[in-house]
């Protein structure tokens, strides 16, 4: 992979990559090995087990909800926005673009609490709900409204930032051809991004389904009923099954693979488009 | 609370049942069989450790209730930190019935939520507690470092896992029962027990959340040379890793009881008020009396507390009411922000 | 843009109203003193501080990461390459048990440096630990593109004037790779300072030393204390978020001046 005319330091190059990969494996690899040694401590069967158990398939279920919920939100809300921040001009869009980016930096725990400020029975709107028979809190609703904040920021990030670089010449030119808007976006918009749109879409995804802290808060934590997988994970653990624990764990831990992997296959395709536009 | 007069009505009539539980139980049962019986749900909000017993015991309730009135119960379990799981029924979890490990924390679903009147623990006998436990210590095979009581905990180099006494019930109950043991000493004072409960957090390396997550500190993680732990947890713990522990029973521990409730704006809404009373009731029946004492909690019932005499060491225990004049105080005293335990670890 | 908006007020800008409204219950004088309080101020201190060393590791070993990845060929680079967002995916409660299992005193790496007589799990340096391994994807993820633009424009542009390794690295490099780092570290110490779930298994959660912002949030809403909770959690925010601004600034001005 050595490209011509690039930097090499030929005499630092194996010191850099060793503590690059020693790094990484402190760090990184290990805990993975870590869950995985520890599902497989009982053997094949161990890490099987818990998926006889019915709690496990309804938290499974549950957790493909939840993100099955909030991340095509999340990826509407992110082309929505990417197209605002980047087609239009208008006062406060720094402002906007800040807003974007701040479930980024609230603590899970506070994504949890926002919500039961408001719709906990001791909250605002608790009463008001009460009255009317709605549940929001420790309902899957609940569970979508945090997951949604949490990840409200992960497509319209992986957007901005290639909408930017593509400018609007192209849908322009559509528009001047005589194309509606409507088309404009899925003939001309849609297709120039569906890369980026779904590289954004999985990361959201993988962090929808891993999410702990926020949806603890608004779980309630009823096996079978409003237990997502990290949540049974925690449960699990709690219950001195250590390898059941890690087995659940094993799925998200592969799942997380997966999505790392579609998403190295992605970005091969993706950078090619980059590429292509960059000629433009 | 217009319900309280019928509880107040009942309650002759449930410390009777106490022991008797099925055979009153069944009138009860009857009056809901009446007409096709539609299968129902019943919530149970508990705290960490009595996951176990609770499986059976729900278990044994549902098949118990099948056969009384036809109609199919699915018991839902929701375990966590007491004054977690106290929260979220005051949020608004839909729990039919509160299993939790201290009564303060069912006093404030009363007081902030106003989900069950104020006088919801004398509705049952002893207490709404049909089990109880005690703080015992928890020491590695062989006790090498022959701890024997209270006072050995702070020796040098000792050190002591127990969770946050801010989060976790049994928490509160290990520094209670400590404290108890220091008062009491010859020359005991509120002062002196402030001064041992300091030295003795200063030994504690880590506070976990929860009892749970605190004992696979010690027992998985090997941090540790002493476990402050429910009695219950104790015994368990041996089961679930393995004869790896000893149980040292101090000169003096505390009487921990773990109350029972029916949250009453829960099961009028959901029309559940009779299957979620007959299963209180049902806790204090032989059988299920005889499943605590099976998962190590002391029974109240005296045929399951003859069965497992053997079992669980006679030492003197203070109460909640006697030693720190009821739940509400303790709490104000030792565990609210400024507390005694906030106070100890201020330089 | 219709729907950016409402969809923006209804998920972030009325929640966090509510965050904003709830601790004036306690009155300004209430407010201030929950702020205050030792055990407060003491866990913002573990919290930003353990983030902002946890952010300036991140820099560090990202840089390194990021560098060897596209400066490099090796044996398993596509590998690291794909590693490198593992901590975005994996579940913090899983990670945050798996680092524990690894750095306690019985674990691998926690016996190692227990030998050494390095407490890593149940100490601040166990946060940092956990912290550290959420933020590294940032500043990777930041500073590779930039990276491998850098070779492409300036770097030739350099080599044909004859510059040395070394002054290409702190001339030409560095400049123009500092507002990525900078922009990489400011994500991975907001998402540092608010995280829950991989720190407090591996934490030790002792007052004063190593209890975490987030968990007092926890602890004050076990006590009810609802606008407690929420004056610590409005506390959290308006730091990162004025940390974070400066950070902005900083980042704004260097590439102007790498520009200019």
């Amino acid at each position: 992979m050595n490209r011509p005319g690039k930097l090499h330091l030929p005499g630092w190059a194996p010191l850099i990559v060793l503590l690059a990969v020693a790094g990484m494996i402190a760090l990184v690899v290990l805990p993975l090995a870590m869950v995985f040694v520890q599902a497989l401590g009982n053997g094949v069967g161990g890490l099987l087990a818990p998926f006889r158990e019915p709690d496990t398939w309804s938290a499974i279920r549950l957790t493909l909800i939840v993100a099955g919920i909030s991340v095509p939100l999340n990826a509407i809300f992110g082309l929505a926005a990417a197209w605002a921040v980047t087609r239009f001009d208008f006062a406060g869009k720094s402002l906007l673009m800040a807003l974007i980016d701040l479930p980024f930096s609230i603590s899970p725990v506070i994504s949890g609490l926002v919500w039961v400020l408001l719709f906990g029975a001791q909250g605002f709107f608790g009463a008001a709900l009460d009255a009317m028979g709605i549940k929001v809190i420790f309902t899957v609703t609940g569970l979508v409204l945090a997951t949604v904040l949490i990840t409200l920021p992960f497509v319209a990030r992986e957007l901005i930032p290639l909408m930017q670089e593509q400018g609007a010449e192209e849908e322009a030119a559509a528009m001047t051809l005589g194309a509606s808007g409507w088309s404009t976006f899925f003939r001309v918009t849609l297709p120039n991004v569906k890369w980026a749109l779904l590289y954004g879409v999985l990361l959201c995804n993988a962090r929808a389904m891993g999410e702990f802290g926020a949806v603890s808060v608004v779980s309630g934590h009823i096996r079978g009923l409003t237990n997502t997988l990290p949540l049974h994970v925690e449960i699990l653990y709690n219950e001195y099954d250590f390898v059941g624990a890690f087995a659940v764990a094993t799925l998200l831990a592969g799942l997380g693979l997966l999505t790392l992997v579609a998403k190295s296959l992605l970005e091969w395709r993706f950078s090619g488009e980059l590429a292509a536009t960059r000629r433009h | 609370m217009t319900h309280d007069i019928r509880h107040l009505s009942r309650r002759g009539l449930l410390g009777g049942a106490a022991l008797a539980g099925p055979a009153v139980l069944a009138g009860g049962g009857l009056a809901m069989a009446q007409g096709a019986p539609k299968p129902a749900t019943l919530l149970n909000v508990s705290y960490d450790p009595t996951r176990e017993l609770y499986k059976e015991i729900n278990a044994a309730y549902a098949k118990f209730w099948k056969e009384k009135t036809g109609q199919t119960l699915t018991i839902q379990q929701s375990h966590g930190g007491s004054g977690k799981q106290a929260r979220s029924v005051i949020d608004g979890l839909q729990a039919d019935i509160v299993t939790l490990a201290l009564a303060y924390d069912i006093d404030e679903i009363a007081q902030k939520a106003k989900l069950l009147p104020a006088n919801w623990q004398s509705r049952l006998p002893q207490n709404s507690a049909p089990y109880t436990s005690t703080i015992v210590l928890l020491v590695r095979k062989g006790n090498p470092w022959k701890i024997r009581d209270w006072g050995d905990l702070v020796k040098p180099g000792i050190e002591v896992i127990t969770p946050n006494p801010k989060t976790s019930g049994g928490a509160r109950w290990n520094y209670l029962a400590a404290w108890a043991w220091a008062l009491k000493q010859p020359g005991g004072s509120p002062a002196k027990a402030e001064a041992f409960i300091k030295e003795l957090f200063q030994h504690v390396p880590i506070l976990d959340t929860g009892a749970r997550g605190s004992l696979t500190t010690f027992a998985q993680r090997g941090v540790g040379d002493v476990f402050l732990s429910w009695e219950n947890e104790a015994f368990l713990s041996n089961e679930e890793f393995g004869p790896k522990f000893d149980i040292v029973y101090p000169s003096l521990s505390i009487l921990a009881e773990p109350p029972v409730a029916v949250v009453d704006k829960i099961v009028d809404r959901r029309k559940t008020r009779t299957i979620a009373e007959g299963y209180l009731n049902f806790l204090y029946s032989p059988l299920a009396q005889d499943l605590t004492g099976k998962h190590h909690y002391r029974p109240r019932g005296a045929q399951a507390q003859a069965k497992y005499a053997g079992k669980f060491k006679k030492i003197p225990l203070v109460t909640i009411d006697d030693t720190f004049g009821g739940w509400t105080k303790a709490q104000k005293t030792h565990f609210a922000d400024g507390g005694v335990f906030d106070r100890i670890y201020r330089p | 843009m219709a729907i950016t908006l409402t969809w923006l007020s209804l998920i972030v800008l009325i929640p966090l109203a509510a965050l904003v409204i709830k601790p004036w219950e306690l009155g300004l004088d209430g407010v201030w003193r929950t702020l205050t309080d030792d055990r407060v101020v003491a866990a913002f201190r573990l919290s930003f501080g353990a983030a902002a060393i946890a952010a300036a590791a991140d820099a560090v070993l990202g840089l390194i990461v990021a560098w060897a990845i596209v400066r490099y060929s090796f044996p398993g680079r596509r590998l690291l390459d794909a590693l490198v967002d593992l901590p975005f995916a994996l579940p913090t409660a899983v990670a945050g048990i798996a680092l524990t299992a690894i750095y306690a005193p019985n674990g691998p790496l926690g016996a190692l440096f227990a030998q050494v007589g390095i407490k890593t799990a149940y100490s601040p340096l166990g946060v940092v630990l956990a912290l550290t391994f959420i933020g590294l994807p940032f500043v990777v993820r930041a500073v590779q593109p930039v990276l491998e633009e850098v070779d492409r424009e300036v770097e030739e542009a350099a080599r044909t004037l004859g510059a040395t390794d070394y002054q290409r690295i702190v001339r030409v490099v560095l400049p123009a790779i500092l507002p990525a780092i900078l922009g990489g570290v400011g994500l991975a110490f907001a998402r540092a300072v608010g995280e829950y779930g991989s720190v407090i298994f591996i934490a030790g959660n002792l007052p004063m030393v190593s209890e975490i912002a987030p968990l007092l949030i926890i602890i004050k809403l076990e006590q009810f204390d609802y606008a407690g909770a929420a004056a610590v959690g409005l506390g959290m925010l308006v730091i990162s978020f004025v940390a974070l601004l400066a950070l902005n600034l900083v980042q704004t001005w260097l590439t102007r001046r790498s520009r200019g």
